[in-house]
């Protein structure tokens, strides 16, 4: 869900775009962050714990901590509160700790 | 450039309210500055404040956080002698004085004859069963969603914590269209401004006192909260549980100082509770004990945007005139912004850094 009316701020759509998430369409728009797109979308489990499985989500949304790590366009480990979306971009729930090379 | 190092006269770590006024005094001195910000905008945590600042014209009292962090980002980018790098994470300050910038996918090596480390600070998180379901976030992380970017995290939310940030957000959260259904409070009374307080009771929101959280519950994510009272001690009394419908539950505990360069390049920490945490030893100018470091900001000590600019300005304009710039107007407003400092903290609210403080600056004599 996105915000449509504020009594303060105004946010102006930038252009719609499209992105990847696990294969699936997820819509975005210019500017927007891939966890806020998809926390827009109403999807809110980026991924699963290495050891238990239990679903992981958006904590600090400030690239503090390491709640939101998702492997984009094969790059393992990206913070996504703070990576802005492209259009086609693959976004997929990471699977263990990611290779560096 | 000699050898793929630049070299500048300060180097400074953040552009949040502490890092733009440090850079600002510091290039009214004449002093070259470079500004390494690891996010994509200047204003650090400002840019996504909604609420109205107290205090006089100095610290722009009566104007909003995002439009502060709009005016002195303005200011910067039309400072003569100030670069300013975004998306720039400062990777490390190392034993030759050189600091090495993460800038556009390559290493950045930059040696700065001084160094103001402004970080700010990073929220806090609490042990409760069910913390790590998805939807418990910050109440930074909310803010974030619903100011910076305009999206919803949830439809109803549960505050937690009845500090400043906690007692802000949940408006902010309202004037995103959401619900509020609580802000619970461990403490038995609040610990921000009753004008903030007021808002949200205004709305009403009930402000419960005396109460944690004991568990977030749900299938895959948060479907709701068990909250319970707390007895004298903080202790969960046993009976009191209430079930909390929700799908957002925001963590407004505390902040921690971002210490990590300063501790990495040398700098002597201390443990001080009242300033949130570990924080670098520094004196009254803000030096820390590593030679040409000086802290600035939540990283020297949590505190508030009004005190993080003036500590930023004090930092820079020490390092200005440590570097022999600015003459006697350095020195001029050296001392009034130390005046303006010691003066924003003569309150009431601020009775806890001033002992903090103090005992920050005894450690000053061991280092």
């Amino acid at each position: 869900m996105r915000i449509r009316e504020h009594p303060i701020l105004r946010f102006p759509a930038g252009g719609k775009i499209s992105f990847f998430f696990d294969g699936r369409e997820v819509e975005a728009f210019e500017g927007d962050t891939v966890a806020g797109a998809l926390t827009a979308a109403g999807l809110r489990i980026l991924a699963h714990s290495r050891r238990l499985g239990r679903p992981r989500g958006l904590f600090c949304a400030i690239g503090n901590c390491a709640s939101c790590l998702m492997e984009v366009d094969g790059q393992p480990n990206v913070r996504v509160c703070v990576e802005k979306v492209r259009p086609g971009m693959q976004v997929c729930s990471q699977a263990g700790k990611g290779r560096l090379l | 450039m000699t050898g793929g190092v630049r070299e500048c006269d300060v180097l400074v770590i953040g552009g949040g309210p502490a890092g733009l006024c440090a850079a600002l005094a510091a290039a009214s001195c004449g002093v070259g500055v470079i500004m390494a910000e690891r996010d994509g905008h200047l204003g650090g945590q400002l840019a996504k404040q909604t609420h109205k600042f107290f205090g006089s014209a100095r610290q722009f009292g009566g104007e909003r956080g995002f439009l502060i962090a709009q005016r002195l980002a303005a200011e910067a980018e039309n400072a003569a002698g100030i670069e300013i790098l975004t998306e720039t994470p400062v990777l490390g300050i190392y034993e030759d004085g050189v600091a090495t910038l993460l800038h556009r996918g390559g290493h950045m090596k930059v040696r700065p004859r001084k160094i103001v480390a402004a970080c700010g600070a990073a929220e806090n998180f609490l042990a409760f069963e069910g913390n790590d379901l998805p939807g418990v976030c910050s109440a930074g992380a909310a803010e974030t969603l619903i100011n910076a970017q305009g999206v919803l995290p949830g439809r109803r939310a549960l505050m937690v914590g009845g500090g400043n940030v906690g007692l802000m957000v949940a408006y902010q959260l309202l004037q995103a269209g959401m619900e509020v259904p609580a802000l619970i409070n461990h403490a038995p009374q609040i610990d921000g401004y009753w004008v903030h307080a007021a808002k949200i009771r205004r709305s009403g929101v009930p402000i419960l006192n005396s109460t944690t959280i004991k568990s977030a519950y749900g299938n895959g994510q948060v479907e709701g909260a068990i909250i319970c009272e707390v007895d004298e001690n903080r202790q969960p009394l046993p009976g009191t549980e209430r079930r909390v419908e929700c799908d957002l539950i925001c963590l407004a505990v505390g902040l921690s100082p971002l210490n990590g360069l300063c501790q990495q390049a040398g700098a002597a920490l201390a443990y001080i509770p009242e300033l949130s945490g570990h924080v670098p030893v520094t004196d009254e100018y803000l030096r820390t004990s590593q030679e040409g470091l000086y802290a600035a900001g939540d990283a020297a000590g949590v505190e508030e945007a009004a005190t993080a600019m003036e500590e930023g300005k004090i930092a820079g304009l020490s390092a200005a005139v440590a570097l022999g710039y600015g003459g006697t107007a350095a020195q001029e407003a050296l001392t009034e912004a130390a005046a303006e400092l010691k003066r924003l903290r003569e309150g009431p609210m601020s009775e806890r850094i001033r002992r903090g403080l103090a005992v920050l600056r005894s450690e000053v004599i061991k280092c």
